[in-house]
């Protein structure tokens, strides 16, 4: 099939490993950043293809996961009310929150849906005006410019039973955070192509020049992936910390202006705490002041949520890529993708469910 | 069926299922015209069977929505049955049909449902010699629920298919390409608007299976690919026969629309519904010789993989080899795949 065949030639793959063969003369520790980058490299066992020298770690970068605890309480609160149609992308449903998950609130008898798209809950909205209609908007800055859409389309249309109940994570925070950690293992990564779609490489610069880290924005298939392995490489064993651009087929240097321009009209850049790793300054985005009538947070008073994660769960190291899932003791015993403990486990791009699914324990 | 008795209503009542005049008209003027006279009309249907051993299934469909492309919940709950006799070596000779309408389904839809069951039944030489009718109060159903039992009669002496007869070294071969049931229905029901055409598998599989057995193949196990796709037949049959599968991934077909559809998605199409297909496991010698029967009736029939002895005492696995050589796990999905965000 065009655009995926040619990505996933094991002859090209096989001719990027010798490669990073050739170039690698010490160990390297790289971090794909995004959880879909995690997910392909377990299923086609990129890692198993390199040589020793290069380890790969595996990001925070998916956004299921880090979605804090309280916030999924907080979706299945709104969810239950009568008057809510709650709608939400597939791979949240099954993310368990203190007690319960969206699958099994649907099951009761809550009004929950998956859509395909935020303009597909609000066609939900403009169809049922008696219904109050939330969409879950989780996602890092590649599902931020649809959401952001979607709500100024709302306001637009004057939809007022449309909101949306807000999780968005931002990318280069987190990399700063996981730079900034005193336990840093990093010593290059690939960031997440999609995100750079959007945004461009420009937020890259100050960290790869600050950290002296390269950064290279790396697409999702294996033969993206491991050539931004050998580009990483090139770079680290040539002493250079730059922004360079694997994904070069999708990405323009300075993103898609247009969902640029689309995402600061409806949100603002405010602190955020990502499951598994804490609060990071600067790191999510929430409605501007213009939007907030659409702020399902500020329309539903479901009281104060307090929650507590698992103390077995070393999620958060995993996330930072200073554990790997085996580590952990839990791992395939009391933690599963059926029993998550925590945020590496509850979706299939998580690092812990993706281990599970294709290498199962042994 | 071009001449169908008229009806008082235009659309299902519940007194249509309550026994009485309304029900009498709904038999003859929809199910008899379009299945056929009984020989006589009693509480049961009584066969005459010429062979010592019989095969018998029953299953539910409650697909939406009930009209794809490339079949509906009519030949679905035909060849779905059919289908399962034929996974027991049998050939299907009668079927049962049980329908829980919903108060308000059209009878026009109600006709064409059952003239589609039964042409299928026609195409697969099945005879349905007795059903059953009940009316939900509207809301209480989806249209319409139907539930076919099926009886088939066993060749003489066939030995038996069935998952604890699969020995390691057997080949493991499939008779077609994957998952576009699945994503055809999905398509369908969700509104996604691909523009490449994506039409169901749905279809019967007992001819190429009395293909198989007439050539006198040595026939371990076959398993139709149904809900959860290849991975979870090939997981039952890894689980139930005790031994492993490893399956080469890039042998297995899946057509350019429904790999587009589920890399959109982000499915994989080793999970996804299949209702036309099946895997046959026969001894390695024989793969070549059943290949070319399987071919004869879909040429994208294929080898997929070989089954392994397993480890020890620990339950059957399935693996896949990658395009890129490494092996992963293929273990059944905890529940049903959902599409994920980005």
């Amino acid at each position: 099939m065009k655009y995926i065949d040619e990505y996933r030639d094991p002859e090209l793959a096989r001719r990027y490993v010798d490669v990073i063969a050739s170039l690698v003369t010490q160990p390297w520790q790289i971090m794909e950043v995004c959880g879909g980058q995690t997910h392909a490299i377990v299923r086609f066992g990129i890692d198993q293809l390199l040589p020793d020298e290069v380890t790969l770690l595996h990001g925070p970068g998916c956004p299921v996961c880090v979605t804090p605890l309280e916030l999924i309480d907080r979706a299945l609160a709104i969810a239950v009310r009568p008057e809510v149609t709650f709608c939400s992308f597939g791979d949240m449903l099954r993310v368990p929150g203190s007690r319960d998950d969206l699958l099994s609130a649907k099951a009761r008898g809550a009004d929950v849906r998956i859509v395909y798209s935020p303009l597909d809950a609000l066609t939900i909205a403009a169809d049922n005006p008696d219904r109050q209609v939330v969409f879950f908007a989780v996602g890092f800055e590649t599902t931020a410019p649809a959401n952001a859409m979607a709500v100024h389309l709302a306001r637009e249309r004057a939809l007022d039973n449309f909101s949306l109940l807000v999780s968005h994570v931002l990318v280069p925070p987190a990399l700063e955070a996981i730079l900034a950690s005193p336990d840093r293992v990093v010593d290059g990564f690939l960031a997440a192509g999609h995100v750079c779609v959007i945004m461009g490489l420009a937020a890259y610069l100050p960290i790869a020049a600050e950290h002296r880290v390269p950064i290279v924005a790396t697409g999702f298939e294996p033969t993206d992936i491991l050539q931004g392995i050998a580009m990483c490489v090139r770079q680290l064993e040539q002493g250079r910390a730059e922004v360079e651009n694997q994904y070069a087929r999708a990405i323009r240097s300075d993103g898609n202006p247009h969902a640029v321009e689309m995402i600061r009209e409806v949100f603002e850049v405010v602190p955020r705490k990502w499951r598994g790793i804490g609060e990071i300054p600067a790191s999510g985005l929430v409605l501007r002041s213009a939007y907030r009538a659409h702020d399902a947070e500020r329309r539903f008073d479901v009281g104060g949520i307090v929650t507590e994660e698992h103390a077995e769960c070393i999620s958060g190291l995993v996330l930072q890529g200073i554990k790997k899932p085996a580590d952990c003791p839990a791992f395939g015993r009391a933690c599963t993708p059926e029993r998550p403990l925590g945020a590496t486990m509850v979706s299939s791009e998580g690092a812990c469910a993706a281990y599970h699914r294709y290498r199962g324990l042994a | 069926m071009d001449c169908p008795v008229p009806l008082r209503h235009d659309h299902v009542q519940l007194a249509h299922g309550g026994g009485g005049r309304l029900m009498q008209e709904l038999i003859e003027g929809v199910f008899l015209p379009a299945f056929g006279e009984p020989t006589t009309r009693h509480d049961s249907a009584v066969l005459a069977t010429a062979s010592g051993r019989i095969a018998m299934t029953t299953d539910g469909y409650v697909v939406r929505p009930r009209f794809f492309a490339g079949g509906d919940i009519g030949s679905l709950a035909v060849f779905g049955t059919v289908n399962d006799l034929a996974m027991a070596g049998a050939t299907p000779r009668w079927l049962s049909a049980a329908f829980v309408l919903e108060e308000g389904l059209a009878i026009a839809e109600l006709r064409r449902i059952c003239a589609s069951m039964a042409e299928a039944a026609e195409r697969c030489g099945v005879t349905i010699v007795t059903g059953d009718t009940k009316v939900v109060d509207r809301g209480k159903g989806d249209g319409v629920f139907i539930v076919t039992t099926g009886i088939g009669e066993l060749p003489p002496n066939l030995p038996i298919v069935a998952p604890a007869e699969v020995r390691p070294e057997d080949a493991v071969l499939i008779s077609g390409d994957v998952g576009r049931h699945g994503m055809a229905v999905m398509s369908a029901r969700e509104g996604l608007g691909f523009e490449a055409s994506l039409e169901s598998d749905c279809g019967p599989l007992h001819e190429v299976v009395a293909a198989l057995l007439e050539a006198g193949l040595p026939i371990h196990c076959l398993r139709d690919l149904t809900r959860g796709g290849l991975a979870s037949a090939l997981n039952e049959i890894a689980r139930d026969g005790g031994v492993d599968v490893v399956v080469d991934e890039a042998a297995v077909g899946v057509c350019d629309a429904v790999r587009g559809a589920c890399e959109i998605l982000g499915l994989d199409p080793f999970y996804v519904a299949c209702e036309g297909r099946m895997v046959a496991f026969v001894p390695a010698a024989q793969a070549e010789e059943a290949l070319a029967v399987l071919r004869a009736h879909r040429s994208d029939a294929a080898c997929i993989g070989r089954v392994r002895a397993r480890h020890g005492d620990r339950p059957g696995r399935v693996s896949v080899r990658g395009a890129l050589g490494a092996e992963r796990s293929l273990d059944l999905l905890s529940g049903e795949q959902l599409p994920r965000i980005c």
